[in-house]
């Protein structure tokens, strides 16, 4: 069967399951765009390549499975890096498919040329110049293959014009034998011997903590998780990105750590004397200064990644593998160990010598009664964005997905919601991309269209991607956006209140320009105002029950809050400060 | 990143470690190294690039500056590239390498006999023949290249290149000592380098 490469292209995507593609046209993605007016997959039109990208990651990250999207050559490639980055970032399978021009064109600084894939080397797992049709649906099922399989991430398929519109004899690559990637062998099953190395040091700890991450949520390992955790005894926190990954109603939970994590989440890593680290990878936010990070503690580091091992505290035992993988062997491992389910030790076995984890519970209880998360809601003073967090989440499923942008709310967000059910926090951790929110919870709603889908932003984070409203109202995705407007870039404003003798630098941005309600209506959303705690409830009750648009609520929050606990950048994580009111903690 | 060509540090300085990276023989292969290297904060103090005998494949001999980063860690990431099928490792002391230095210098009537007498001593080769200048050209240990060089500069260098070096297992530590990565099919888990033998 001959078809165009563009035809060709649009068929591969189909074969590989593809159900959406968020994209934007344009001169050198033109022939593409033809075959999809006959395809099965469904296009949903954004406003900016940008959006395309995000929309991508939120879909990646709710479903599990990669995310398309499509955008032309030159400004329409470079406005899709943001989204690159930030998924190699958060490890988010994404596929990227961009016009090029006409490969003769190639190097002359045509219209609308730039060289993607040199420019996105370095932000993608693996990207692709296509230089013949023939090769294309290779090419994607590679892509499909790079970026979903090891440790997950985004590719780039760049197809030049011609490519796209000369013939080719279409095949489809039947196995991963007939792709040619002789360097990429990603590894899943732990070392035995590793792994049992693991379970032993699990079985000497007295003070031990599970340190989960994203790579939890990438290995759909949540429940071997609970059952390593409900197995050992052994508290868990929940880094940013995994926070769903465990659930935070569950008696071993501790949270969420890091710079704007809770007391006892952080004290609890720095005190503890074994961290077990599952899909998760030393990030500054979580151990603050290196060197001061858990201190007595052993590692155990669990990643897929095998260059994360090392990258930034030395193991006492590494192992690369799939968390799920892993933590199924180390449960077989524990058991061979003694330590049969419900915890028991079988009697003379070395789980029967194990130490009691009774008095570390206990000191960490006593600090989830001394320091819990805390604010102060004044009746009839201004409204606090925290109490805006919980009454969302008191109002909602609670299977309801979450997705932020990337500043205080966020960290509010992170802190305040009650997270008890994997996938259902959607933000952009390793990058901090300004702007995620809205348009990955377009795409977050497009892959779970059965579940209601929050966006709690910022002000300044809002503006950044709010166009993207157009493309949910045109295409009837019912998002709902909570913006807690503070009127300024609050967590910049934050550091320059703490850290820079309270001198604001171009924080500023208004309560009230642009007019966000007028803004929503002309998008064609449903728009709403809150100022006072009592007008919160109701409107939320409102949003909820409109299924037809997307909602936006414009929350008029409190300028001055700001998040604590924080540990300063550079800081130890021992110098965690845990609010205004109630000054230092520590030791 | 490219080797200089003056004040360079001794060849055989223990800092210096030598990795052989087999890869793709695909376009923009070398640029993801090179860029690798760059993003991640890693020095190459020498690299040299060239098709193996199978021509799918080329072999990037790279003398890297592991006082930047932990050698383990600049492996790991090179393994990561797509395109990387094999990493191989070797510590100075278990390479036989060699190096090709292209020198033209100036040799006038009155230092043409001692230049000559120098390259002669170090087996070098006059490979081309002006009034005033003559071009040499040596291959051997990268210390030998070294020393010749700082004998050879005082006549005064014209133009000089040295290729950067390429390198290979000594024979007889091989099987104890040559540490290598490969792309890991069937080493479940095995976390990337293996000692061989």
């Amino acid at each position: 069967m001959q078809l165009t490469g563009a035809q060709a292209l649009i068929k591969s995507l189909e074969m590989q399951g593809v159900e959406v593609i968020f994209g934007l046209p344009g001169g050198a993605i033109l022939p593409v765009y033809d075959p999809i007016l006959d395809s099965t997959i469904r296009h949903i039109l954004v406003r900016h390549e940008q959006g395309a990208g995000h929309a991508a990651e939120g879909y990646a990250h709710v479903t599990g499975r990669p995310g398309v999207a499509m955008v032309t050559s030159g400004p329409g490639a470079t406005n899709i890096v943001t989204p690159l980055a930030d998924a190699a970032m958060d490890s988010i399978p994404l596929v990227v498919v961009t016009g090029q021009v006409a490969t003769t064109s190639i190097g002359t600084d045509a219209f609308q040329e730039c060289p993607i894939t040199g420019v996105t080397m370095d932000i993608t797992k693996h990207n692709w110049l296509v230089t013949d049709a023939q090769d294309i649906p290779r090419v994607v099922a590679e892509a499909f293959h790079v970026a979903t399989t090891g440790r997950p991430g985004p590719v780039l398929i760049d197809v030049p014009k011609d490519v796209s519109n000369s013939q080719m004899d279409w095949y489809w690559p039947s196995s991963l034998a007939d792709l040619d990637l002789p360097g990429y062998h990603p590894r899943t099953r732990g070392d035995e011997e590793a792994v049992r190395a693991a379970a032993e040091l699990i079985l000497r700890a007295e003070r031990p903590v599970i340190y989960a991450g994203g790579g939890i949520l990438k290995a759909r390992a949540a429940e071997a998780l609970r059952a390593l955790a409900e197995r050992t005894g052994v508290p868990v926190v929940t880094t940013l990105m995994a926070r769903g990954a465990f659930p935070d109603s569950h008696p071993l939970c501790l949270g969420m750590p890091g710079m704007h994590g809770n007391y006892t989440a952080v004290t609890a890593m720095q005190r503890s004397d074994l961290l077990v680290a599952l899909g998760s990878r030393f990030d500054d936010r979580v151990t603050g200064k290196v060197a001061a990070f858990a201190p007595e503690a052993k590692i155990v580091h669990v990643d897929i990644d095998p260059a994360e091992l090392g990258k930034v505290r030395q193991a006492d035992v590494a192992i690369a593998g799939d968390c799920k993988a892993v933590i199924e062997e180390l449960l077989v491992a524990l058991e061979s160990l003694g330590l049969g389910a419900g915890g028991l030790a079988a009697p003379g076995s070395p789980a029967a010598g194990r130490p009691d984890l009774g008095t570390w519970m206990a000191q960490l209880r006593s600090w989830q009664d001394q320091f819990p998360l805390r604010y102060d809601q004044e009746e009839g003073g201004a409204l606090k964005p925290q109490y805006v967090v919980e009454a969302l989440r008191e109002a909602t499923p609670d299977d309801t997905i979450v997705v932020a942008g990337v500043g205080q709310h966020q960290m509010w967000a992170s802190q305040y919601w009650r997270f008890d059910h994997p996938y259902t926090w959607v933000n952009s951790g390793g990058a901090g991309t300004m702007g995620f929110a809205v348009p990955a919870a377009i795409g977050a709603k497009v892959g779970r269209p059965d579940k209601m889908v929050w966006a709690i932003d910022g002000d300044g984070c809002f503006q950044m991607t709010a166009q993207e409203l157009v493309t949910a109202s045109a295409e009837r995705i019912p998002v709902k956006v909570a913006i807690l407007n503070n009127a300024y870039l609050g967590m910049v404003r934050q550091w320059q209140e703490l850290f820079y003798e309270e001198r604001y630098s171009e924080v500023y941005l208004s309560p009230d320009l642009p007019d966000y309600v007028k803004w929503a209506e002309a998008m064609g959303c449903v728009g709403m105002r809150v100022e006072s705690p009592d007008d919160v409830g109701p409107a939320i009750d409102k949003a909820n029950s409109v299924d037809d648009r997307p909602v936006v609520i414009d929350f008029r929050t409190d300028a001055f809050e700001k998040v604590y606990p924080m540990v300063p950048a550079g800081a130890s994580n021992d110098d965690i400060i845990v609010g205004p009111t109630q000054g230092e903690g520590g030791r | 990143m490219p080797t200089g060509t003056s004040g360079r540090s001794p060849a055989t300085a223990v800092r210096h470690h030598i990795v052989t990276v087999v890869v793709e023989n695909k376009a923009g292969v070398l640029a993801r190294v090179a860029s690798l290297f760059s993003r991640r904060g890693f020095n190459i103090f020498s690299l040299a690039v060239a098709p193996t005998d199978d021509e799918r494949f080329s072999r990037i001999t790279i003398v890297v500056d592991v006082e930047s980063a932990p050698l383990e860690q600049i492996i790991r990431q090179l393994d990561k590239l797509v395109n990387v099928v094999t990493i191989s490792e070797l510590a100075p002391e278990e390479a036989t390498e060699r190096e090709l230095l292209l020198a033209t210098v100036q040799a006038g009537a009155e230092e043409r006999g001692q230049v000559i007498q120098l390259v002669g001593v170090f087996e070098g080769r006059i490979v081309d023949v002006g009034r005033e200048e003559m071009t040499i050209m040596l291959a051997g240990a990268p210390s030998k290249i070294d020393d010749f060089e700082n004998l050879i500069r005082p006549f005064g260098i014209v133009e000089l290149q040295r290729t950067g070096r390429v390198a290979l297992p000594k024979l007889e530590r091989r099987a104890g000592r040559l540490r290598s990565v490969t792309g890991g099919a069937g080493t479940d888990g095995d976390p990337t380098i293996h000692e061989a033998g």
